[in-house]
């Protein structure tokens, strides 16, 4: 295999692996805050996908991929006051059921309102046949994009966290949610943002990489799968673990592809979370005992 | 050595970098009532754990009627003869009082997954045993009104005496109980201390850890003294009350230096 | 003798099958029997998925894996063309002992294959070593990392129907031949064998209720509610909680492969899309709404919801109303509908004390208590 080749298999696979990133990213929020595994978080993009296809129809691209992460985030605070919020003392594996029977019927739905078909978003710079060359391969300038608005994303998130107040507010919720009540944290509204900022990152992931990989009703729930492959991989609740894992799974797909049949793509996630889940189900990023604890 | 049931020799077990136990080494001869006191933290629930293969320690060893069970898994220990009870209480909660006690018949019998999926004769009389079993533990403990009763419906004095019958149905050799007087009044702690007397009279050793101190001078024959996962003091009742380390250790110093030693 | 008394809802089920059929044949509406034999072939999955989620306490979205492994297993076996290896010493020797026979398929082509039984009885060995091995490290993990881990393996086992060419890949495979279960009774899908179909496969579906309602009630069943409601508890009682964990887990498979295999002889096919998560999810919808720990509850809930979906009466929104189901029970109902109805359940109830114990003592869910992990 020539070098630009691997370039290209390279790229192609940090540009997946950033998207799962985004999505583990997303778990984490969530997960920090509630424990929750929210399964649904797939479905974020697509959502945010679809809903910016059909504005893009009307508005320019930028307002329509505005538009659609506005929406999308009120969705998740939505989903979150109306699903989450009013189930009390439940287990948290009651939560998790119930953010399955949330993605189906999203996916339904979408299904309903928009039908089977593939759709995208177009190239947010010139067209898919513009590429810039990079060490010898061509990439196309989507893949910028996508590189580009994750890392954005992380940074924001990071700064977000450490930063502001409310994201303070939001940490501190997620160490210590009683503590954090007492300091005078509406608790149950942290609950809701981290719905909401989940699901706006989602929405805004799954726009950036529809002109790529297309945009189809389905395609929620093996993003959830892997996300959370990426999420565990990272160890629950890191964040930064998860956007090194995403990168790490997406350039293990890659290289699978190159070596062997596309096939057997998808059964590299799955692969790797059994792995981790019977080998090392707190992640690769943390310390087994302390990562016992705080599984615990 | 005959006579010593239980030893453990310089158990160590730390979390995270927190020594919960340090070279703790102590022995329960067969027949004693033997206490385990200390402050909050000082890891005597740990010991409790590691005595039981809860947790396994990562020096040391536990020995039991001459064998080495160090790290036995906690199923393993309770056929074994060692039985115990919890700091907060563990029953089975939408389970029956009866069906409660009836489970802790499960070391002593046998029928398996394919016995009970056919319903084999064998199991018929095995079943009745282990009814007849608990019924009379229930019956000797005065809880055979609550028989029927849903174990979580309980009033929380009760639900303790029931854990106790569970733990006693095992037909236990020595018997471990964490803080059995937690939560209880005075008449109920009086009640539980003539129980323990009584069970020790049948020939069941007994390893309590306890913070009621009128509970421990009364009925144990020796008090362990764990502080910040050491032991810090062993002898009978009288004496460790007026040990200064012991005395320093609950009030702190200045009550320390006005006792005798 | 009051160990028949728990017996009664079998008696009670079997008069009301026959009952069932008479009225069937009568109204000359026995074409509804072919999905009410379906239905009892997918309770089977759930019966033993209730045993695991109810009464062990232990999530799997990936049951229907289980069923598919049975399933396919049969149907390969059974449909593979030994033909032109019939010189070979292997195939001389399994023809001598009269495990592949010859026979036409429907195309009327000659094809040498497994006979029905050794498929079946190697369906199960393969079923339950699968779920031994997998098994094995999953059952040690709590919580929602069990959930996903039988949800990985499930989203395997599709995968690999999906892709294998000799498994027929999307199209599944198909002309499995009929399962003489003894001379005379025969599992297969056409028309003049319906009655006999039924009653073979709802029998089938009250001996393995017989089953497990004799395990709930043994010792074994105790041990394994205790685990349920308290894990620590029970270890420290001597009970051995990863082997019996693990032995459940297999046995559920087991009932889902059982399932499957016959399922698929009485299709005369098989396809990738029993292998699906929707349904796995909807097993677990289904095990859910009945009440998680109620056997009865369960089967009465998988007859209902499989035979409506598959006349089709949820139209293309079939996926949506498990989903839906998961989430209206979850919200409002974690012990399942059936639990609602207390006071009638009572009333039958008081009357057996056995029974009277397993539905108000054992009718807890997972789901309900705050226990946050494993």
């Amino acid at each position: 295999m020539n070098f630009p080749l691997i370039v290209q298999y390279g790229l192609s696979g940090i540009t997946v692996g950033s998207i799962y990133a985004i999505v583990a990213v997303g778990f984490n929020i969530i997960y920090s805050t509630t424990g929750i595994i929210n399964f649904a978080q797939g479905e974020f993009l697509i959502i945010g996908a679809m809903m910016a296809i059909s504005l893009y129809q009307v508005v320019p691209l930028w307002l329509a991929i505005a538009l659609a992460v506005i929406v999308t985030t009120i969705l998740g605070g939505l989903m979150e006051v109306v699903f989450i919020r009013p189930v009390r003392n439940a287990s948290v594996l009651r939560l998790i059921v119930i953010t399955i029977g949330l993605s189906i019927l999203i996916r339904e739905a979408m299904l309903h309102i928009w039908d089977e078909q593939p759709r995208y978003l177009p190239y947010f710079t010139g067209t898919e046949s513009s590429t810039i060359a990079v060490f010898g391969a061509y990439i196309s300038l989507q893949v910028l994009w996508v590189l580009g608005v994750s890392a954005v994303i992380v940074a924001g998130l990071t700064v977000f966290f450490r930063f502001t107040l409310l994201g303070r507010a939001m940490r501190a919720c997620a160490d210590d949610r009683m503590a954090a009540c007492l300091c005078g944290i509406n608790d149950r509204w942290m609950v809701t943002l981290s719905f909401m900022l989940s699901a706006g990152i989602g929405a805004l992931a799954g726009c950036v990489i529809s002109p790529v990989t297309l945009t189809q009703y389905d395609m929620g729930a093996p993003l959830a799968i892997k996300g959370f492959t990426v999420a565990i991989l990272g160890g629950l609740g890191n964040s930064m673990a998860a956007v090194v894992a995403g990168l790490l799974l997406g350039l293990l797909e890659a290289f699978v592809v190159s070596q062997f049949a596309a096939a057997y793509k998808e059964a590299v996630a799955i692969v790797v979370l059994l792995l981790v889940l019977v080998f090392r189900p707190t992640g690769l990023f943390v310390r087994r005992e302390i990562g016992a604890l705080r599984a615990a | 050595m005959d006579n010593v049931l239980l030893e453990t020799k310089s158990l160590h077990r730390s979390f995270g970098g927190v020594h919960a136990i340090k070279d703790v080494s102590i022995q329960v001869p067969r027949g004693m009532i033997k206490a385990v006191i200390g402050p909050n933290g000082a890891g005597k629930t740990t010991l409790f754990n590691l005595i039981a293969g809860t947790i396994p320690p990562q020096k040391g060893e536990v020995t039991f009627q001459g064998r080495r069970i160090t790290a036995w898994k906690p199923h393993v220990v309770a056929g074994l003869g060692i039985a115990r009870t919890f700091q907060t209480t563990k029953l089975f909660p939408h389970m029956s009082v009866l069906e409660n006690v009836m489970v802790g018949r499960h070391p002593r019998t046998r029928s398996g997954f394919l016995a009970g999926m056919l319903n084999l004769p064998c199991t018929w009389r095995e079943d009745c045993e282990i009814r007849d079993k608990a019924s009379a533990i229930l019956e000797d403990l005065g809880l055979a009104q609550y028989a029927q009763e849903t174990a979580s419906n309980l009033p929380f004095g009760r639900q303790r005496l029931v854990e106790f019958a569970r733990a006693l149905a095992t037909e236990p050799i020595l018997l471990l109980l964490d803080e059995p007087a937690a939560g209880l009044n005075i008449y109920e702690t009086k009640e539980l201390s003539e129980l323990i007397l009584k069970i020790r009279d049948r020939g069941i050793t007994c390893l309590i850890v306890e913070h009621d101190m009128s509970l421990v001078m009364n009925i144990s024959d020796d008090v362990v003294v764990l502080d910040q996962g050491q032991k810090i003091a062993e002898g009978p009742p009288r004496v460790i009350q007026r040990n200064p380390e012991v005395i320093r250790i609950y009030l702190g110093d200045d009550y320390a230096q006005n006792s005798e030693s | 003798m009051m160990r028949l008394r728990r017996y009664w809802p079998v008696a009670a089920g079997a008069l009301a099958l026959i009952a069932l059929q008479a009225a069937l044949s009568l109204t000359g509406a026995t074409y509804y029997m072919t999905q009410i034999t379906m239905s009892a072939y997918y309770a089977l999955v759930v019966i033993g998925l209730c045993l695991l989620m109810g009464y062990a306490g232990q999530a799997s979205l990936g049951h229907a894996g289980f069923f598919a492994i049975g399933g396919y297993t049969v149907a390969y076996m059974t449909t593979v063309n030994l033909l032109a290896y019939r010189d070979t010493g292997l195939v001389r020797a399994l023809h001598s002992l009269g495990l592949v026979v010859q026979w036409r398929n429907l195309y009327g082509a000659e094809v040498l294959s497994f006979s029905p039984w050794p498929a079946f009885i190697a369906a199960l060995v393969l079923t339950g070593l699968i779920a031994f091995l997998i098994g094995m490290p999953v059952i040690r993990l709590k919580g929602h990392y069990l959930a996903m881990a039988t949800l990985g393996f499930g989203l395997i086992v599709y995968r690999v129907v999906l892709g294998t060419r000799s498994l027929g890949q999307a199209d599944g495979l198909s002309n499995v031949p009929p399962f003489p279960l003894i001379p005379g009774l025969e599992v297969n899908g056409r028309a003049p064998f319906r009655i006999q179909n039924y009653y073979i496969a709802w029998v089938m579906v009250l001996v393995a209720m017989v089953l497990a309602i004799n395990l709930v009630n043994s010792r074994v069943g105790r041990a394994l509610r205790s685990i349920h409601q308290s894990e620590e508890a029970a270890h420290s009682l001597g009970v051995n909680t990863y082997r019996y964990k693990l032995a459940v887990f297999v046995l559920s498979a087991l009932f889902a492969a059982v399932g499957g295999a016959l399922m698929t002889h009485y299709n005369g096919s098989i396809g990738p899309s029993e292998a699906t998560v929707m349904k796995s999810v909807r097993y677990v919808a289904i095990v859910a709404i009945g009440g998680m720990a109620n056997l009865w509850g369960a089967l009465l809930m998988a007859i209902l919801l499989n035979f409506l979906s598959l006349r089709g009466v949820f139209g293309t929104f079939d996926d949506a109303v498990f989903g839906a189901i998961l989430i209206l029970i979850m919200l409002f109902a974690p012990q399942g509908l059936l639990a609602w109805k207390k006071g009638t359940f009572y009333f039958f109830a008081r009357r057996l004390p056995d029974k009277a114990r397993e539905s108000e003592k054992s009718r807890m869910s997972p789901f309900s208590r705050g226990r946050p992990h494993g």
